[in-house]
């Protein structure tokens, strides 16, 4: 089953940027991914600042710019990853180095990233109905 | 780790560190152990072990390096529990205390670089002295970290077989005295081989039992291209694990448009190719590329991956490259000459360059035992009749084609096909 972990860095559009060290432990995560074969895919985004909301209603479209200032609902990125069972994602979330905050400051007790977990859903999992109206049966 | 979720879920979290890091740690007590049975009940007591304190101290920050010292610290109780006396137990535990410092302090320089312990630990359950059935069972068990039962319920077998072919093979294994050696330079490629050719086993044994019911989940099929990923990691410039990589990714981007909801199979030709999994594709070819870039060619892997790509990338049966494919097929009948091979070539031919080409292919090879008496190639050979225009004798081909398959479907398509071959002969033949 493919899991989405989201990546939601709890931190200002200004501090985005990750810095040299952090990068290299992030990379080193993704090795790890990538050699037990689980890893299918992931991107990082860029702040919200260079993004947008658009919202419908009322048969009309609203287009706002970024910045957004929730940043605990900021997502900073993601891991498309296959794996045998729910427990098994939340154990490789559990590895990322980044949710304990950066690493250089020792007893460090600021804000940390969050790494939320969601399956990937196939068309099995839905009823019939559903299956039917995609084309798929 | 603290999970809010409850003692049922730290059992549970501790299994899913379990599927992550067993065969690494089996690996990495392969080196201490000896044999492979040695190394996975030592792995075996450090889950035990980790089953009991987990839940109150928390998963272990390295749970890899925990799991490793634990075992390694039994294999040494064991021994100096053993009459020490004896000397060659006491040599035993000499070497075991060397190797344990060396290998703490190895594992703690590189923790995450145990990828020779893995490679050995294949090499050791993908044997050529055991069977191919125990060489797949090793591989889901010690490399997948599947339980028995999970081995059972995926292969559809009783869980006493599964158990005892485990038991057997670990055995065969240690009567030969094979242990956890990387092949000599000169048997390396036999060895690789024997390795790829288990993980296609377990991945189209998966891609068959698909079969049986629309929407079963592929565990099979996941795990030997997991398998493969990680394979592909560790030995990155040997051209046919890329290949073969790439060719179960480009198959698994198919699986969900090859089952129709009653269960059966939908042929290539008929799939609907909105269905494909575009991403699997795309790394299906990025694999392709690799295999490529190894800068030797492609071997029977690669080429079989080659010709899946052409279909991956082509929007309708119609806008495929054949004169490629045709190509691909001339180029695989070289290196891994089959009859299978050749009626696919021929239908490829038929579709680059016209039925009678194909015709010519077919007939060829058209006496071999392997083929007289397969439906496919006397309904392919239908098809190819019938597109010539010589409907009698494609007729006569669907109908004894029907007579062969035992599946129902198949029959009443080949039946159909009959009939329509025999309505378009001319009306005073009929």
């Amino acid at each position: 089953m493919r899991f989405m972990l989201f990546m939601i860095p709890n931190i200002e559009d200004k501090d985005w940027m990750p810095d040299p060290e952090a990068v290299a432990a992030m990379t080193g995560y993704n090795e790890e991914l990538t050699k037990a074969g689980v890893l299918l895919s992931l991107d990082g985004l860029h702040p919200s600042s260079k993004g947008a909301r658009i919202t419908g209603g009322g048969g009309k479209v609203t287009v706002t710019d970024g910045p957004f200032t929730e940043a605990k609902e900021i997502i900073g990125g993601y891991w498309l990853i296959d794996v045998a069972s729910k427990d098994e994602a939340i154990e490789w979330a559990r590895r990322c180095p980044a949710i304990q905050g950066p690493a250089s400051i020792p007893d460090y007790n600021g804000p940390v990233p969050v790494i939320e977990i969601r399956q990937v859903l196939e068309m099995s999992d839905f009823p019939e109905e559903v299956r039917r109206a995609a084309g798929r049966d | 780790m603290e999970d809010a979720r409850g003692a049922e879920n730290a059992v549970r979290s501790i299994e899913a560190v379990w599927r992550v890091e067993s065969a690494r740690v089996i690996a990495a007590l392969g080196r201490i152990g000896g044999d492979l049975g040695a190394a996975e009940d030592l792995a075996h007591d450090a889950l035990v072990a980790a089953l009991e304190q987990w839940p109150t101290t928390g998963i272990p920050s390295s749970p890899f390096s925990w799991l490793v010292t634990v075992g390694r610290r039994r294999f040494i109780d064991g021994i100096r529990r053993s009459a020490v006396a004896d000397s060659r137990q006491a040599l035993l535990l000499r070497q075991a205390e060397v190797t344990e410092a060396r290998t703490v302090e190895e594992f703690e320089s590189s923790a995450m670089e145990p990828g020779d312990d893995l490679l050995r630990l294949m090499f050791a359950c993908c044997h050529p002295v055991l069977s191919n059935e125990a060489r797949v069972t090793l591989t889901l068990k010690l490399l997948g970290g599947l339980s028995t039962a999970q081995i059972a319920h995926a292969t559809f077998e009783l869980e006493s077989t599964v158990a005892q072919r485990i038991v057997r093979a670990k055995r065969s294994l240690a009567a030969a005295e094979i242990g956890f050696e990387l092949p000599a330079t000169a048997e390396l490629r036999a060895r690789v081989d024997s390795v790829l050719g288990v993980l296609y086993l377990i991945f189209n044994e998966g891609y068959v039992a698909t079969s049986g019911s629309a929407w079963t989940e592929p565990t099979l099929c996941r795990e030997a291209l997991r398998l493969g990923r990680v394979l592909a990691e560790l030995l990155t410039d040997i051209e046919e694990v890329h290949g073969l990589v790439a060719l179960m990714e480009l198959q698994s981007s198919r699986l969900r448009a090859r089952i129709d909801p009653s269960g059966d199979a939908v042929l290539l030709a008929d799939q609907d190719r909105s269905h494909w999994d575009r991403l699997l594709i795309r790394r299906g070819l990025a694999a392709l590329e690799r295999a490529s870039s190894v800068g030797r060619g492609l071997g029977p892997y690669g080429l079989q991956a080659a010709i899946a790509a052409c279909h991956a990338t082509a929007l309708s049966v119609e806008a495929t490259d054949w004169v490629r494919v045709a190509a691909l097929y001339d180029a695989l009948g070289e290196v891994a000459p089959s009859p299978v091979v050749e009626l696919n070539r021929a239908v490829a031919v038929s579709m680059a360059y016209g039925p009678e080409a194909g015709l010519a292919v077919l007939d060829a090879v058209a006496g071999h035992p392997a083929l007289s008496n397969y439906y496919l190639a006397l309904s392919v050979r239908g098809d190819l009749l019938e597109r010539l225009g010589r409907f009698a004798d494609a007729e006569i081909e669907f109908r004894n084609a029907a007579e062969m398959t035992k599946n129902e479907r198949e029959q009443l398509l080949l039946r159909r096909r009959a009939n329509g071959a025999a309505k378009r002969l001319p009306r005073e033949r009929s």
